[in-house]
């Protein structure tokens, strides 16, 4: 793509890998957590769906700047962590740390919408059979909310692919190491005359985004037709 | 193999307690809609938990004592009354969903006659194939008990005459205890060697069939739509003009049905369809009229059952007006005929 400068280049790469990794690291978390808020009752449940939401309700600079408190060089966690080798201040994991945060409570909602849309029936009929719970999981619950699995894993991937605030808070805009597309984009807005080159990074980011978001479609809608006929 | 019941449950307006045993072959939890049969067949099952009480089978402890065994870890398959089979496996794959190996496959797939469907998806059977798919899948995890809640009901009459004859199969062959909730007398009449009588979450009768049906004391329970008697008997010839003259040890008796000369069958006679005469009636229309002898009355109001003892000695109920009864005098001890209006019949073998 030579119409890309290698800097562009690099914020698209980055951009990529940072969604990519997000996306792939909290959806374990992300199954699980809907698993939960969806099927069990318990006390402190409001409590864990508050949690999960809060990147969602709070000014995105906020959630970076708890991000940085918690996970920065000298952070609660961020210290033990730099110890054994693991940096997320000023580093691209840091940026995938904060995009996989952001995006988190959009990928529970629509995965904990999949799993209590799987008839609780047909996990009684799996236990019935012999099936032990987590048996009932991988080979009952799970397949059958793969649609929504995967449409909550591409929402999270476009919300990574475009988080901002949060990112910029905790990571900062270093070319190279943490400057994914939104940040370069708002870069080169600051530069005057730099218009025609974000309008190339705008139009890549609606490209992406618009991908994923028809590859997410075709592939739901294969795997429902796999499961009803 | 035994399973006992004696649970104790209170729903939002159903106050449920019930105590019975039942042994090898079909035990049918038989009673209205909204009776607790279903509860009682969850509880057993695990998927529910009772207040309180033990459901053990051999003596092996499924629920009480401080012991609770989670439904998987049961041995027990259940039959449900929509098929719940796993829309996004293939047949073969449902059937061996509970299975330890596929070695009894081909087998019970021959049986079930659902051997060519083995590589369909669920969505793509009919309604009674899924449900022999959804009993084959329950008999190849091996069970110590089979449970089946009204496996027929959301069938029409066409699906439920396809699926019980494996069922009566089933029934006949299978060396375990089944529970079968059913609010259907005639399933029950075709399938159950004994019968739990559930209404309002209580126990209100427990016996072989034709006894529980036929009981006066429990018309008023069961509604006299649904008392009757069974008579069992063998089909000993096809008359040229169309009827089958069937033997029973009470007498002959003349219907129009089909089958094989030699075969045994099942007949039902619902009180509502039997008359009584004190005299062997002349020109009648009624074919089959059987002697009998009065054992009792009961029921007030302007409708009594009267139970009936035939020849040799099974039991006959009549519904007929309390008018009737003074005009003809009937006591306990009165020889009559009793006129057999209609009958059904409930199974071949």
């Amino acid at each position: 793509m030579s119409w890309l400068s290698p800097q562009e280049w690099q914020a698209v790469e980055l951009s990529l890998r940072v969604a990519a990794v997000a996306t792939a690291c909290s959806l374990p978390f992300g199954i699980v957590t809907a698993f939960i808020l969806a099927r069990y009752r318990f006390p402190g449940r409001e409590l864990l769906n508050g949690l999960v939401h809060l990147p969602l309700i709070l000014p995105p600079v906020v959630t970076g700047y708890l991000l940085l408190l918690a996970f920065g060089r000298r952070g609660v966690f961020g210290e033990p962590l730099g110890k054994v080798g693991i940096v997320f201040a000023f580093n691209w994991t840091g940026a995938a740390l904060a995009a996989g945060i952001m995006a988190f409570p959009l990928m529970v909602r629509a995965i904990r919408l999949s799993i209590e849309a799987v008839d609780p029936k047909l996990e009684a009929a799996a236990a019935t059979l012999g099936a032990s719970p987590l048996r009932v999981f991988v080979t009952i619950t799970l397949p059958l909310a793969l649609p929504g699995i995967l449409a909550g894993a591409v929402l999270a991937f476009a919300k990574a692919m475009g988080e901002f605030g949060a990112t910029i808070t905790f990571v900062s805009n270093i070319p190279g190491q943490t400057q994914t597309l939104p940040s370069a984009i708002y870069a080169l807005l600051q530069v005057p005359g730099a218009e025609p080159q974000a309008m190339r990074l705008i139009v890549i980011s609606i490209i992406v985004a618009m991908g994923a978001l028809i590859l997410s479609e075709m592939l739901a809608r294969r795997l429902q037709r796999r499961i009803s006929a | 193999m035994t399973l006992d019941i004696a649970i104790r449950h209170r729903f939002a307006d159903l106050k449920l307690e019930v105590a019975f045993t039942a042994a090898n072959g079909v035990t049918a939890l038989f009673g209205p809609s909204g009776a607790g049969k279903t509860t009682i067949a969850n509880a057993v099952a695990g998927l529910l938990r009772p207040d309180a009480g033990r459901v053990a089978i051999n003596g092996r402890i499924l629920c009480g004592a401080g012991v609770w065994v989670p439904p998987h870890r049961r041995r027990l398959a259940y039959v449900f009354q929509e098929a719940r089979l796993f829309p996004h496996l293939s047949v073969r794959a449902n059937l061996l969903y509970g299975a330890k190996g596929a070695a009894a496959l081909p087998h019970i797939s021959d049986l079930l006659g659902i051997a060519h469907l083995l590589d369909r998806r669920p969505a793509r059977l009919s309604g009674g194939e899924r449900q022999r798919v959804a009993l084959g899948r329950a008999l190849l995890s091996k069970p110590e008990l089979l449970i089946m809640d009204e496996p027929l009901a959301a069938l029409d009459g066409p699906r439920k005459a396809e699926i019980l004859p494996y069922l009566e199969r089933l029934a006949a062959e299978a060396a375990l205890p089944i529970l079968y909730v059913s609010h259907s007398v005639a399933e029950v009449v075709r399938l159950a060697d004994r019968v739990a009588l559930i209404t309002e979450g209580k126990l209100a009768g427990f016996g072989p069939p034709a006894e529980l049906f036929a009981s006066p004391e429990l018309a008023q329970a069961l509604g006299p739509r649904i008392s009757g008697a069974v008579l069992e008997g063998r089909l000993a010839a096809h008359d040229p003009d169309g009827l089958a003259r069937i033997e029973t040890p009470a007498g002959q008796l003349f219907l129009p049905v089909d089958g094989a000369v030699g075969s045994s069958l099942r007949i039902r006679i619902m009180a509502e369809d039997v008359l009584l005469s004190r005299t062997v009636p002349q020109h009648l229309s009624a074919l089959n009229i059987l002697p009998a002898r009065v054992l009792g009355m009961s029921g007030g109001g302007p409708m009594v059952s009267v139970r009936l003892s035939l020849q040799d000695g099974s039991l006959l109920l009549a519904r007929i007006t309390a008018r009737s009864v003074s005009t003809l005098g009937l006591k306990a001890g009165t020889e009559v005929q009793a006129v057999i209006k209609s009958a059904a019949l409930l199974d071949h073998s």
